[in-house]
């Protein structure tokens, strides 16, 4: 366990992923820091969320290995992969709540499987998480149903940090929400970030997001990675895609 | 690098030390709770006490909690209980929980004679909505109906045609199968009573009047409403779910028009069809019974056969065709629309259309026997 200080949180070698005959991911490597808040961008329907899945293990992939926490997902067993999935958190997109339980039974739900943990501890780490994602106890007997956009979110997150996760991946995390309700959300993955040690990897579109929140910018173009450094280092690159996307109009707003 | 949490109790003077060691996370937590709960005992004592965490090896979001909950429980009055070595990793941490408000739970599912009795009087009551329900859709998808004879052009066609072969079609094979040998095993059954009184050719009789005037129609109705009335609750109840209808309306489309009423029509075209066919392969079934088990032979079984009934049996049976396709459709439509946002409705809503329809069409069926005895058919 020595080792995985110095080592990336997770490698990624060579990943090709394939829908048909469409190559989606080509040969792709990318490394995420232990710490780190690693925002993803890319064009829409570059990839940016099948990486994220690949990762995960819902997309099959043709070639190349990732390793995380430096166990190799295709070569370890089902208990290590076990391990592995108890340390990690993950955002949906849509938020992928349980629609037929409560916030509260969203959030247990981990805890349930994988802890030993007495029903009042549950409780109260669920109020815990829940003032931690910015919301009031009263939400936890809601359903899914009954909150709003940026609500879910908030509770998709709450759940995703129940085992306290050493890592999250958020794909998405703030489409959707109104640029007070974005920016707080940012403030909250930071927060979140220095009071857990948490490592973040978070597929974004937010421009805003990228500026306040990352550590680091990766971009994906053609199934490979074409940029990974400070938000310094993306503008002043010279990659056409690159220079759109951090010198157009949107952009320069954010800068002011 | 993980090693059993502890807490020490060491005596400084007059304050009394709480001295937490090893990791303090979430896979030690039966310990941890145990730990703290025999430390909260301490409550009340006049000492004066702080909780030493500057050798927590490891704390996460559950540590942290119960070194909270025990200074919470530890201060009283004046005393107050400090957190003390905190290094600066955790302290975020620990600030963060300490924002938490203790809000007691508040379990509200209790079950009591007094909730099943109202549950009870609920579900009664509930019966009247049912049936206005389905009456309201009743009137809406014939409101619709009219409005597209009206303005032919307005008619969803292809959604009409690509319904036919969902429910029709696709279904033909299995209806078929199905019918074929509820048809054989009331030919077996037949001769095989009816032998011992000499009375076999009677099964053709019987075969001819069951399948035509109701087996035939019954099964096919059921089986439709199984195979394509929780289709299309689970259709429409999904489409709920996602907004897409919330997003017809707002384009200015009725979803009665576009969704309900291709989806009614197809069903009503098709369950006379599926009736037809149906009531021929039980027919076809029944004769081959009766050929290779019964030894009647098939010239005898169609001689006997034309005897037996008449048109009026066909039409009995093949009538009620499709009014229950019209209440399988409304009762799929209605639960499918009523469908709320969460998986677990969906399936309830599913269910409840299989059963409602099937109840349904089960009382249409009598309400037929009754009428059609009266007028002497």
């Amino acid at each position: 366990m020595a080792g995985e200080i110095q080592n990336p949180i997770i490698r990624v070698r060579d990943i090709t992923v394939q829908f048909g005959a469409t190559r989606v991911l080509d040969g792709l490597n990318l490394d995420v820091k232990r710490g780190e808040i690693l925002g993803f961008v890319g064009p829409s329907g570059a990839g940016k969320s099948v990486l994220t899945r690949t990762i995960i293990g819902l997309v099959p992939k043709v070639a190349g290995s990732i390793e995380v926490f430096g166990v190799d997902l295709d070569s370890s067993n089902t208990s290590q992969r076990r391990n592995v999935e108890r340390r990690w958190g993950v955002l949906f997109q849509q938020g992928a709540l349980f629609s037929s339980l409560t916030v509260r039974q969203n959030i247990q739900f981990p805890m349930r499987e994988y802890l030993r943990v007495s029903q009042r501890l549950m409780d109260e780490i669920t109020m815990a998480k829940l003032t931690m994602v910015g919301l009031k106890p009263e939400v936890a007997d809601r359903f899914p149903s009954e909150l709003s956009g940026g609500m879910i979110k908030r509770v998709a997150l709450a759940r995703a940090l129940s085992l306290d996760p050493d890592l999250v991946f958020l794909d998405e995390p703030t489409s959707g929400l109104d640029p007070i309700g974005a920016g707080d959300f940012d403030e909250l993955v930071r927060t979140l970030q220095r009071t857990l040690g948490l490592t973040v990897f978070m597929v974004t579109h937010d421009l805003d997001s990228l500026y306040t929140a990352c550590d680091r910018i990766a971009v994906l173009g053609n199934g490979k990675i074409i940029a990974a450094g400070s938000i310094a280092d993306m503008q002043a690159s010279q990659h056409p895609w690159l220079r759109q996307y951090f010198h157009g109009k949107r952009a320069r707003a954010v800068m002011g | 690098m993980s090693s059993d949490p502890k807490l020490e109790r060491i005596a400084k003077g007059n304050a009394l030390a709480l001295c937490a060691t090893g990791t303090w996370t979430a896979s030690f937590a039966p310990v941890l709770e145990r730990m703290v709960a025999d430390a909260e005992k301490l409550a009340g004592s006049p000492q004066s006490i702080f909780i030493d965490v500057s050798e927590v090896a490891k704390l996460d979001t559950f540590g942290a909690w119960l070194i909270e909950r025990l200074r919470r429980s530890l201060t009283h009055g004046a005393v107050e209980a400090q957190i003390a070595g905190l290094s600066a990793n955790y302290s975020s941490l620990v600030d963060e929980v300490r924002r938490v408000r203790a809000t007691p739970v508040v379990e509200t599912s209790t079950v009591t004679i007094t909730g099943m009795l109202e549950q009870i009087g609920r579900a009664v009551a509930g019966v009247g909505g049912t049936v206005a329900g389905l009456i309201d859709m009743l009137g809406a998808v014939l409101a619709a109906g009219f409005r597209v004879l009206i303005h032919p052009r307005s008619f969803r066609l292809t959604s009409t045609v690509h319904h036919m072969e969902q429910v029709c079609w696709r279904a033909v094979p299995i209806i078929v199968l199905i019918t074929f040998l509820i048809g054989c095993i009331i030919a077996q059954q037949g001769i095989f009573h009816f032998r011992r009184f000499g009375a076999d050719i009677f099964v053709v009789d019987m075969l001819g009047v069951l399948v035509l005037r109701e087996i035939g129609v019954l099964l096919v109705a059921i089986m439709v409403a199984g195979r394509s009335g929780s289709a299309y609750t689970a259709e429409l109840g999904s489409m709920k779910m996602r907004e897409e209808i919330d997003a017809l309306r707002t384009m200015g489309f009725d979803p009665i028009e576009v969704l309900v009423l291709p989806r009614m029509l197809a069903l009503v075209l098709a369950l006379p069809i599926l009736a037809f066919l149906g009531a021929m392969a039980a027919l076809y079934g029944g004769g081959l019974v009766a050929w290779l088990y019964g030894g009647v032979d098939p010239e005898a079984f169609l001689l006997r056969l034309r005897d037996a009934i008449s048109i009026d049996h066909f039409i009995v049976g093949i009538v009620k065709a499709p009014v229950m396709a019209a209440v399988i459709g409304i009762v799929a439509c209605v639960e499918g629309l009523a469908v709320q946002g969460s998986a677990e409705s969906l399936g309830q809503h599913t269910t409840a259309s299989v059963v409602k329809g099937i109840f349904f069409v089960i009382v249409m069926d009598g309400v037929f026997a009754i009428f059609f005895a009266s007028i002497g058919m």
